[in-house]
């Protein structure tokens, strides 16, 4: 086996250190009851070049090859990823590093992730951001248990229901074996989150919103401000589009609390979901309520600028069962990934971008209006949009699949049972006019 | 770190077996953590403080304080209500490190019961333990 | 001896904003063949202030910090308790296939077969590798994973109809236990190894009672021993209706010897980016893929994947689920690098593999338990714990000796931890070390505690040849800079 490099006369020469007879006794602890009697049945080693095989195999089953469109966003984005950021995020010295706990040796992951911080601090227009989190839902459910765990009284988190569905499950899992309850804010018929109704709720710790929300449309964070203040409770501004805000006026404007996101969309693949990377930010007041890994800088002994990992004392592996969360580890590859992506595009490219998602999204609505399909809200939106499509489209979006590998939206239905037949596009600055046509001609 | 014979014990606090100090001031009980903790902890980062209006009973934990890699509790050495937390250590954790009986002060309580005093250890009873 | 480490030209390199000249871009916009669709100002920003570099900026930039890192690729990570072992090139290729990378996660059952079926595959093979009937991907890391089989144990009391409040957890364990025990609303009772450095029978007994929900125990465990006496203390808990949680971290030492399900444990998790190879990419993503009992498949996080004749599908109707983990299924695309290494393994490689490691490490530990003191002089797994205790006469520190390391070429060990060793230095050189590598690495041991005689000073104030000198942690933590 190519990554085993004992020859037969190293393996003799220290067991003669260790004094076993054969590989086998080195397991003398182990009693004989609890050694397993079979060998493991696994399919027998593949050479490389079989393995290629194989694995083409398997690749070639899921919709996305050469010419695959796209329209489909929900949490995963299909944006173009320039070169340099595979090709960077490649070099041995990033991927096979390991957590940098010897600062020393460490300096280019703690300098990017410092610089990973500061830029999607930029971004949310917030104080401070931690390392990354394992992906948006995740970030979101730590956030609930922060504004629960501060709160002295209120034991329920208020949380939009146009929230991602997979973001509020989550939340619901962790919250499950505690006393805490998430109540959820009902949407009204503009596709927004009904701030009245968050308004007449009490007992609150903390209100989650998430803008874009799940149907596309920006939320009014201000309305929520407004009503957090009343109830002394915290914001938490979450979102699934990271790129929305090169343009969108950013979470921190509107006096978010904490923020808890998607990042996928800054040069991560989409890779069947994951990894993504989870955005965690939040004000200076809530530093040491935030979990997982902080950036910072500091000096050596000889007064050159360096790095660490700090505010270490808030983890697991310091405060043990008095942790808030159990996270050890932070997407950091991804948050690489993401820094790579922000310094390449930069402030005028970020904006660029953001705004080109927006015009081909615009673009895509209007024809499919044309097309026969229903808008149903008509607030401003970023790059996806429901519409109610004509009795029949499900034949038709899985032969659009079929035949021009064009995925066609995503149908509402399963995760609101009363919307048969809305479905939920996504049109980013991947997409072609020319699909766009293509889609609208093959509805008609 | 120290020997106990470098560290400083002052006779005008009482002290608990968990390290903290109180010292009577008026009607009002000063509380911080001893010379001998101070330098087992290390160089102190950072001081998790109560809120003013917050209610203790004696023993009770009120905060912690950290260096880089360890936190400690603390716990009140006599039961009251916060009235005063020491905002300078925000910004200047180090003066637990170098003035822990003064200007490292962390908390003033207005006490229950001043007769909670009497549980506390005298510098010659404290001495005794740490020498134990 | 010729050391692996020596100084070379690397860069200095500032910030990226300091490098930030209005009016670069380092992308290519796609050209607008669409109409523009502007915004209502009121919902706008100005452009968020990121830095703006031409595309050699940002290559020089990263390609200068890279330079700054120790990796794998460059040199051995004897690093006990986290497996740094070589992560095959191969499976890099595998998961950036377009297949997988460009796979939309909704794209539905019927155009997702591939990605299923490699998900369903995994799962068998982790399940017999482990013993286990089943097994969940969504965990993204070994703490979630973790938190995930805790989460199980709490549903699964509640569907008893009497939930606990307390669990056990053996001092030996890893720092997570306690706070994921917590989140599920657990109490932890920290229990004792015994002299041995092992979990004695008895002081569980002692422990276990009906208000404990279970026991999380290593295996083998933090001290690189294996629990000679998991299966009676399995049936300990067992016998007072509690259940048994396996941190399976540390897995690679036991492939193909032991299966955790054949010993009466009833919840593992799997870290892998350390058994399976995948790489640890500066402090993740990882995947904490969890191994269940017959009774416990019906807690087990949804979506499911579900095979029927030779088609997969998801499947969420599972009423006693504990929920979702996850937004989507779990870090796939470090599913993909652990299947392929598994695959290129095989059954016997992978046994192998576990039989290599534990050589290597009892190798070390042969060849320096007479340099460092060794607390545990016993048969070790894939790892073992040494002190500074020879080394304390010079005042010098296990934090010294890890730093001077550095200056030899050599990542230092895990230090202070496990906490039940005072002042640990707890190798794990993994299997793909091979023996002329390791024998570098003892003789730079050797050396290095030669040095603490001879040169004590050379020791605290390593390391000396890395871009920077010790850092100013301190005031880092006194004074948090987090942003530039």
């Amino acid at each position: 086996m190519r990554y085993l490099p004992h020859t037969r006369q190293d393996i003799d020469q220290m067991l003669a250190v260790t004094g076993h007879a054969d590989l086998n006794q080195l397991f003398e602890t182990i009693p004989d009851s609890a050694k397993t009697k079979t060998a493991l049945t696994l399919p027998e080693a593949l050479s490389e070049w079989d393995l290629n095989t194989e694995m083409e195999e398997l690749a070639s089953k899921n919709a996305a090859c050469g010419s695959y469109t796209c329209l489909m966003g929900a949490g995963s984005y299909d944006h173009h990823i320039p070169a340099i950021v595979p090709y960077l995020i490649s070099r041995s010295e990033f991927m096979t590093a390991y957590t940098p706990y010897q600062p020393e040796v460490s300096q280019g992951t703690l300098q990017g992730i410092y610089e990973f911080q500061t830029m999607i601090t930029a971004l949310l227009d917030m104080d401070i951001a931690t390392a990354s989190h394992y992906d948006g839902g995740t970030a979101l459910a730590e956030c609930a248990l922060i504004a629960l765990n501060k709160s002295k009284k209120a034991n329920k988190i208020a949380v939009s229901s146009l929230i991602h569905p997979a973001h509020r499950q989550i939340m619901k899992t962790y919250l499950n074996p505690s006393e805490y309850e998430m109540v959820e804010i009902p949407a009204d018929e503009n596709g927004l989150t009904d701030v009245a109704a968050f308004n007449a709720m009490d007992d609150i710790a903390g209100v989650a919103v998430q803008s874009p929300n799940f149907f596309g449309n920006i939320e009014d964070l201000g309305s929520f401000r407004a009503g957090a203040d009343e109830k002394k409770c915290l914001l938490i501004a979450s979102f699934t589009e990271a790129l929305a805000h090169g343009v969108l006026k950013s979470p921190g404007r509107f006096g978010a609390d904490l923020v808890a996101g998607e990042g996928q969309s800054l040069g991560m693949t989409k890779s069947f979901g994951g990894p993504g990377l989870g955005l965690l930010a939040g004000t200076k007041k809530l530093m040491r309520n935030l979990p997982g890994r902080f950036v910072g800088k500091t000096t050596d002994s000889n007064g050159q600028r360096g790095y660490v990992l700090t505010l270490a004392t808030r983890e697991q592996h310091i405060r043990r069962e008095k942790a808030s969360s159990n996270i050890c580890s932070n997407n950091g590859l991804n948050a690489m990934t993401a820094a790579i992506y922000m310094a390449s595009a930069g402030k005028n490219g970020i904006r660029e971008i953001a705004q080109l998602n927006h015009d081909k999204a615009v673009y895509l609505k209007n024809k499919l209006v044309n097309a026969g399909f229903k808008s149903v809200f008509s607030g401003p939106f970023f790059n996806e949009f429901v519409v109610k499509a004509p009795s029949g489209f499900a034949d038709k979006r899985r032969e659009l699949a079929q035949k021009h590998n064009l995925y066609a939206g995503i149908p509402l239905e399963s995760y609101y049972p009363d919307m048969t037949n809305h479905y939920l596009f996504c049109a980013t600055e991947t997409v072609s006019r020319h699909a766009m046509d293509l889609l609208a001609k093959e509805v008609q | 770190m120290k020997s106990i014979e470098e560290l400083n014990f002052p006779s005008d606090v009482k002290y608990t077996d968990d390290h903290e100090w109180a010292k009577v001031e008026g009607d009002l009980v000063s509380v911080g953590i001893s010379d001998y903790a101070q330098d087992q902890l290390g160089e102190i980062v950072f001081v998790e403080m109560p809120e003013i209006g917050d209610t203790f009973g004696q023993g009770d934990e009120f905060g912690s304080v950290e260096s880089v890699k360890a936190v400690s509790e603390i716990f009140l050495p006599i039961g009251g209500e916060i009235v005063e937390v020491n905002s300078e250590l925000e910004d200047a954790p180090e003066l637990v490190n170098t003035n822990c009986y003064d200007k490292g002060w962390l908390v003033k309580i207005k006490p229950d019961d001043l007769s909670e005093m009497d549980n506390l250890k005298d510098q010659a009873a404290y001495l005794e333990m740490l020498k134990g | 001896m010729t050391k692996p480490g020596t100084s070379g030209l690397i860069f200095n390199e500032p910030e990226l904003w300091e490098k930030s000249r209005e009016g670069r871009c380092g992308i290519s916009v796609p050209r607008s063949d669409v109409p523009r669709a502007a915004f209502d100002p009121a919902l706008t920003n100005d452009a968020p202030e990121l830095p703006q570099l031409s595309e050699l900026d940002v290559v020089r930039h990263f390609t200068r910090l890279s330079q700054w890192n120790f990796c794998i690729d460059s040199g051995m990570y004897p690093l006990g308790s986290c497996t740094m072992k070589y992560n095959p090139k191969t499976n890099e290729v595998q998961a950036a296939r377009t297949g997988f990378a460009a796979a939309h996660p909704l794209a539905g059952d019927l155009f997702s077969q591939g990605a299923l079926k490699l998900m369903y595959k995994l799962e068998q093979m982790l399940g017999e590798i482990t013993g286990f009937p089943a097994v969940t991907l969504q965990p993204a890391a070994g703490a979630h994973g973790e938190l995930t089989g805790m989460l199980i144990i709490h549903a699964w009391h509640a569907k008893q109809g009497k939930q606990r409040s307390k669990i056990l957890v053996p001092d030996t364990a890893h720092g997570t236990n306690p706070a994921s025990a917590t989140l599920c609303g657990y109490q932890s009772v920290n229990i004792k190894s015994g002299p041995d450095g092992i979990l004695e029978p008895d002081t569980v007994a002692e422990a276990m009672d009906e208000d404990t929900a279970g026991i999380m125990i290593t295996n083998p465990n933090t001290l690189g021993l294996f629990e000679e006496n998991i299966k009676e203390i399995c049936d300990i808990v067992h016998a007072k209706g509690g259940l048994v949680y396996g941190d399976g971290a540390n897995m690679n030492a036991v492939m193909g010897i032991i299966k955790p399900g054949e010993l009466g444990i009833d919840v593992l998790h799997l870290n892998l980016h350390k058994t399976f190879s995948t790489p640890h990419g500066g402090g993740g993503p990882g995947s904490g893929p969890v191994a269940v009992v017959e009774d416990l498949i019906p807690f087990l996080p949804v979506p499911k994947v579900q095979k029927e004749n030779d088609t997969y599908s998801f499947i969420t109707d599972c009423p006693d689920t504990i929920g979702r983990m996850h937004t989507f299924y779990g870090h796939f695309g470090v599913m993909v690098k652990a299947f392929a290494y598994i695959l290129s393994m095989g059954g016997d490689g992978l046994k192998r593999a576990s039989q290599l490691a534990v050589l290597n490490a009892n190798y070390i530990k042969e060849s320096l338990k007479t340099t460092l003191d060794l607390p545990y002089d016993r048969p070790c797994m894939h790892e073992c714990v040494f002190t500074d205790k020879t080394v304390q006469e010079h005042h010098i520190s296990t934090m010294d000796m890890a730093k001077r390391l550095l200056d030899y070429g050599f990542h230092p060990p895990t230090v202070y931890f496990p906490l039940v060793v005072d002042a640990a230095f707890m190798v794990e050189p993994t299997e793909t070390e091979s023996k002329d590598d390791i024998d570098q690495f003892i003789e730079a041991v050797k050396a290095i505690v030669k040095e603490a005689a001879s040169n004590p000073e050379k020791l605290k104030s390593a390391p000396h040849l890395p871009k920077v000198t010790r850092l100013d942690e301190v005031t880092a933590a006194r004074k948090p800079c987090l942003k530039g």
